[in-house]
């Protein structure tokens, strides 16, 4: 889900072409997941069928211009509202969203931190919950490696919260992007994606 | 009933341009059984609010109530009195006094409060037993270990009848596994009865406790909700 919500965050700050989403996605994330043209479209076609976005003209090369729809930013909304859960993480989504949270414009990014630290301090308390109630020294090797598992995930979590902390201190330290709004370049040459730079 | 209350607390430092909201309209309470840690970063209130609740600090506006006693309403003495007879500090600097045994460092505060030496020191006894180091009894502090330091100084806190647990950073300089020891003497505590609030850093510690508040500026902005069972977790996996 990371890559739609990645594009719809994009969009929300006014219509890209295609390969515009695919440069600003990689630089937003620093490079850290590259995708392919393939992956934009099929999911820029996945969001025009479920509405999120829509197509509004096209260059002389037959390449469309996408927007964003009033129940594409309620989406994004949504999506920047609600934590991740530990289960469902294909990529690293919560390190995509805070990347996309503090390149758009108007999200509230110490509400995004605090919202996961939340939830991330709750999973940790349900795992700090199962292991106090299992005896301090373990019985046998079955428990010992148990233990290890509980703790590597306990671990995680706390590594997960450190990590939040040090972004809100680092959010606090930088100024918020400009407000959003910037239309698309006007012509496919406006926008300086060269091959090759996208990628680092 | 709450061990513990604090009714829209705020405390200011300075005045004028120097003016620090270091506290505004903080509501806060624990329960007997209860315990809560905060996490918020440096410069939050934290310890601020660890010393209004222990009333080591007055309020500029607002309630601190312990053990149904409000604190502003009594006087310098009756505080005094009130954090001998109800309170009990965790630091992270254990303060233990380094020519006294074990037991000896455990029985000064009832000492202090008027209590016979012979009963002062069944009640020694008994709360060194209760954090699980009754056969270090007659040692010296420096013939301890840190964390076996830490749970005379937690003793020390929970010694005769008090049931609220003020601690801060009590897990400071300790390694993982000892810090781990520590937390499982004041969950214990809490599930025997006792009352703790505790300021931490540390999420790992943290999550001992029943209930996450955090702070940011001097205010509660988020807290995980108390005591979930099986059913919060159900309701995750869903």
């Amino acid at each position: 889900m990371s890559i739609r919500h990645g594009l719809l965050a994009l969009l929300s700050q006014g219509p890209r072409y295609g390969y515009q989403l695919r440069a600003e996605f990689e630089s937003s994330t620093g490079a850290t997941w590259p995708l392919n043209i393939g992956q934009v479209y099929s999911t820029l076609s996945r969001l025009e069928r479920d509405e999120l976005v829509t197509r509004v003209g096209a260059d002389e090369e037959g390449r469309f211009v996408y927007r964003i729809t009033p129940p594409g930013e309620a989406d994004l909304r949504r999506w920047f509202a609600t934590p991740v859960a530990r289960g469902d993480r294909p990529r690293d989504e919560l390190a995509i969203k805070l990347a996309m949270a503090v390149t758009t414009p108007g999200v509230d990014v110490r509400q995004v931190v605090q919202a996961q630290r939340t939830a991330t301090l709750r999973t940790l308390q349900d795992l700090t919950r199962l292991k106090a109630d299992a005896p301090a020294v373990p019985a046998d090797q079955g428990d010992r490696a148990w233990r290890l598992v509980l703790e590597s995930m306990i671990f995680q979590s706390e590594a997960e919260v450190r990590w939040l902390d040090h972004c809100e201190s680092y959010v606090a330290r930088v100024p918020p992007p400009p407000p959003a709004g910037a239309p698309p370049a006007g012509t496919p040459a406006e926008a300086p994606v060269r091959e090759g730079e996208a990628r680092r | 009933m709450s061990v513990l209350a604090l009714h829209a607390v705020s405390r200011d430092h300075g005045a004028g341009a120097g003016l620090v909201h270091a506290l505004s309209e903080v509501n806060l309470t624990v329960a007997a059984g209860e315990f809560v840690a905060v996490m918020g970063p440096s410069g939050s209130g934290k310890s601020t609010l660890l010393a209004l609740a222990g009333g080591l600090d007055t309020p500029t506006s607002g309630q601190v109530v312990v053990e149904g006693a409000d604190l502003g309403a009594l006087g310098g003495a009756g505080r005094s009195a009130l954090r001998r007879r109800s309170l009990g500090y965790v630091f992270q600097d254990l303060n233990l006094i380094p020519c006294l045994t074990a037991a000896e460092n455990v029985m000064l505060p009832r000492e202090l409060d008027g209590a016979r030496a012979r009963r002062a020191r069944g009640e020694a006894h008994n709360a060194l037993r209760e954090v699980g180091i009754a056969d270090l009894a007659d040692r010296y502090p420096d013939e301890m270990s840190g964390g076996q330091q830490q749970r005379v100084a937690i003793a020390r806190a929970l010694v005769g009848d008090r049931r609220l647990l003020l601690a801060d950073e009590p897990t400071g300089a300790l390694d993982s596994h000892t810090g781990e020891d520590v937390m499982r003497v004041l969950r214990g505590r809490c599930d025997a009865g006792a009352a703790c609030l505790m300021v931490t850093h540390e999420s790992r510690h943290a999550a001992w406790a029943d209930r996450v508040v955090f702070l940011r500026d001097g205010r509660v902005v988020d807290a995980t909700p108390g005591r979930p069972g099986p059913e919060t977790l159900l309701e995750d996996a869903r």
